[in-house]
């Protein structure tokens, strides 16, 4: 195992290395001139030139790049343009703020996705598992930002049982009940998207593992239901399960974003996309770049997960 | 919004033939008898003719919207379906929703179109390579691929948007970088497999040369998975292009498609509620048309894939 653990944080290296070298060509190829958004149509060109040389604009790009890479491994992820703050202290709170959001849409969705997808697989060809699939269909064509703003229509203008947006409501007495009434259409428009692929998925692996010879073994030798169910069935059907939810995590942050900018979530999504319209380049930057390496670092998770359930793997 | 890589792989139907031990067929008869596979399967039948309803109607816009898409009418704001004289109502600034959906259809099926046919372009290029050079030249081109992997999808198109200055162009050139690493890796899989199958050693035996190898024999039977891939990318990218132009990164007004009027109708949701429901339910159609399509193409290419 530790091998293993070894090999994949090694072949992490050279990706980790890429990302951020894209993440920095990216915001160099940004349109327009950084002098500019700082000092103002009316600086003079002495100034720029004073300030390109204080954020060492005028030093080659590998330099550049290099000195950029030491500053964020200290931590140090610049200055916002559009607040003067350090980008760190702004991305903190919105950070834990998406966890919240992404766990609770991932728990949701993987409780929805495994549910509905065993129900699917067990009542195999049934008018159920018919609807559930036409379900998932649906779902994996609709866009979250439309599906949220479908659900406050219903929920929140309609009803009245749920509020619009926001994280707390500004009269109310605030505490962990009001965040997690604002929390659940925000996590429900995040989670249906997932949710429907992993219900295709579990299906589809759910009714491959039913199909192997052992299964039939087992059956005969008059194991019951749960046993074989559990025992052959599931445990073996996981490793692709995992994968892909693994996978919908990454899916997870991009819905996440537009649930935080339909529901004036004060995530790290909102943040970037705040950041995209004031033009905020150090924040997009440091944004992208966190959720870039989430994503890596889950993915990396998940191969360890799927090694320990599957040796087998370990040899690849 | 994550391409489904599960359902990507397909083998071509020769091999099918070869296998089952059936008499190869005629280039005529084997074009007929996808035809008539495809045509069998009635829903991706029905979700061709609705897609190709829509795209006449997006292409027609000039000459059947009854009103101008970009002309405000004051009086006759917030409208709801079934006013006299609009169809289906008005927005918040008094113009008539049909017409904006007719145009917002040019440029919303131009974004789920245009970049994935780029995207597939770059995508088959860098895949033969990849799959027929082997060595330095794969695993280049390979591990360039994984670093755009390890971004979520719909993120990176939003960065490069953002970085951009947002347009059309900057929608398509957004969405089809982050498709590359998914066609690519397609195509290269695709490669191998068509790569180590006995036609082409006799080819090669025969005397083809590398490029006529590649071109004659590995190409054509590379190009019917992706060609299935991206039928059923297309309606994705409708989806992530919408997402793109509701978060202002798109096309800017007066020029707009179903995704910007969603964020537009957003403000009144209260009041016309229509303005933003007509608009997404046409997006959620016509992706899902373009995935049944996309299915019924696979089972007609691939007829060992059929959904079970």
């Amino acid at each position: 195992m530790r091998g293993f653990l070894v090999r994949r944080l090694a072949a992490l290296v050279p990706v980790l290395v890429g990302v951020s070298i894209v993440i920095f060509l990216l915001m160099h190829l940004a349109p327009g001139d950084v002098t500019t958004v700082l000092l103002g149509p009316q600086a003079t060109e002495a100034d720029r030139v004073a300030l390109r040389r204080t954020l060492g604009l005028d030093r080659p790009v590998p330099v550049q790049y290099a000195r950029w890479v030491a500053r964020v491994a200290e931590g140090d992820l610049g200055t916002s343009i559009a607040t003067s703050r350090p980008v760190a202290t702004l991305i903190l709170p919105r950070f834990l703020n998406t966890a919240l959001l992404t766990a609770t849409s991932l728990a949701l969705a993987v409780m929805i996705g495994y549910g509905a997808g065993l129900l699917a697989a067990l009542r195999h060809r049934s008018v159920l598992d018919r609807v559930l699939t036409g379900f998932t269909l649906l779902l994996g064509s609709t866009p979250p930002f439309w599906l949220g703003l479908v659900l406050v229509l219903f929920f929140a203008l309609r009803l009245h049982w749920l509020p619009v947006s926001g994280m707390t409501d500004m009269a109310g007495e605030g505490g962990a009940l009001d965040v997690a009434r604002h929390l659940v259409l925000p996590t429900v428009t995040t989670a249906l998207g997932p949710a429907a692929i992993i219900t295709r998925l579990v299906r589809s692996s759910v009714l491959e593992a039913m199909g192997r010879p052992h299964v039939r073994v087992a059956r005969a030798k008059g194991l019951g239901r749960g046993a074989l169910l559990w025992r052959h069935v599931i445990l073996n059907a996981l490793p692709p399960i995992m994968t892909i939810t693994g996978l919908q995590l990454g899916y997870l942050l991009g819905g996440a974003l537009f649930s935080e900018v339909v529901f004036a979530w004060p995530g790290l999504g909102s943040l970037l996309y705040d950041s995209i319209t004031a033009r905020d380049t150090p924040v997009v930057q440091a944004a992208t770049l966190l959720i870039a390496l989430l994503f890596v670092m889950v993915n990396i998770l998940v191969d360890l997960v799927n090694a320990a359930l599957d040796p087998r793997l370990k040899e690849s | 919004m994550q391409p489904d890589t599960a359902h990507a792989g397909t083998r071509s139907e020769n091999r099918f033939r070869a296998e089952s031990g059936a008499p190869a067929l005629t280039a005529a008869s084997r074009r007929g008898w996808r035809i008539a596979a495809f045509a069998r399967d009635r829903a991706a039948f029905a979700a061709a003719l609705f897609l190709l309803l829509i795209a006449g109607l997006a292409l027609l816009a000039p000459f059947i919207s009854p009103y101008d898409p970009a002309a405000a009418d004051n009086l006759l704001r917030y409208a709801p379906p079934g006013t006299a004289g609009h169809l289906l109502g008005t927005d918040a600034q008094g113009r008539d929703m049909l017409s904006r959906l007719f145009w917002g259809g040019r440029v919303s099926l131009t974004v789920g179109v245009v970049p994935v046919m780029l995207a597939s372009a770059v995508g088959l290029l860098l895949g033969l390579l990849a799959g027929t050079a082997g060595g330095w030249t794969d695993q280049v081109i390979m591990r360039t691929l994984d670093v755009l992997f390890a971004f979520p999808m719909v993120l990176l198109a939003i960065a490069i948007a953002g970085v951009l200055r947002p347009g059309l162009w900057t929608e398509i050139i957004a969405i089809a970088v982050v498709l590359i690493p998914y066609v690519g890796r397609l195509a290269r899989t695709a490669t191998l497999s068509v790569a180590s199958m006995p036609f082409i050693e006799a080819a090669r035996a025969a005397g083809a040369t590398r490029t006529a190898l590649l071109l004659r024999y590995v190409t054509p039977g590379v190009l019917p998975p992706l060609l299935v891939y991206a039928t059923t990318l297309i309606g994705l990218m409708i989806v992530v292009g919408s997402g793109l132009s509701f978060l202002g990164l798109g096309v800017q007004p007066p020029a707009s498609d179903w995704g910007a009027m969603v964020s537009e109708g957003r403000v009144v949701l209260r009041r016309a509620p229509h303005a933003t429901v007509l608009p997404g339910l046409v997006i959620v159609v016509v992706s899902l048309a373009f995935s049944f399509l996309g299915d019924g193409l696979r089972d007609a290419l691939d007829p060992r894939s059929r959904r079970r």
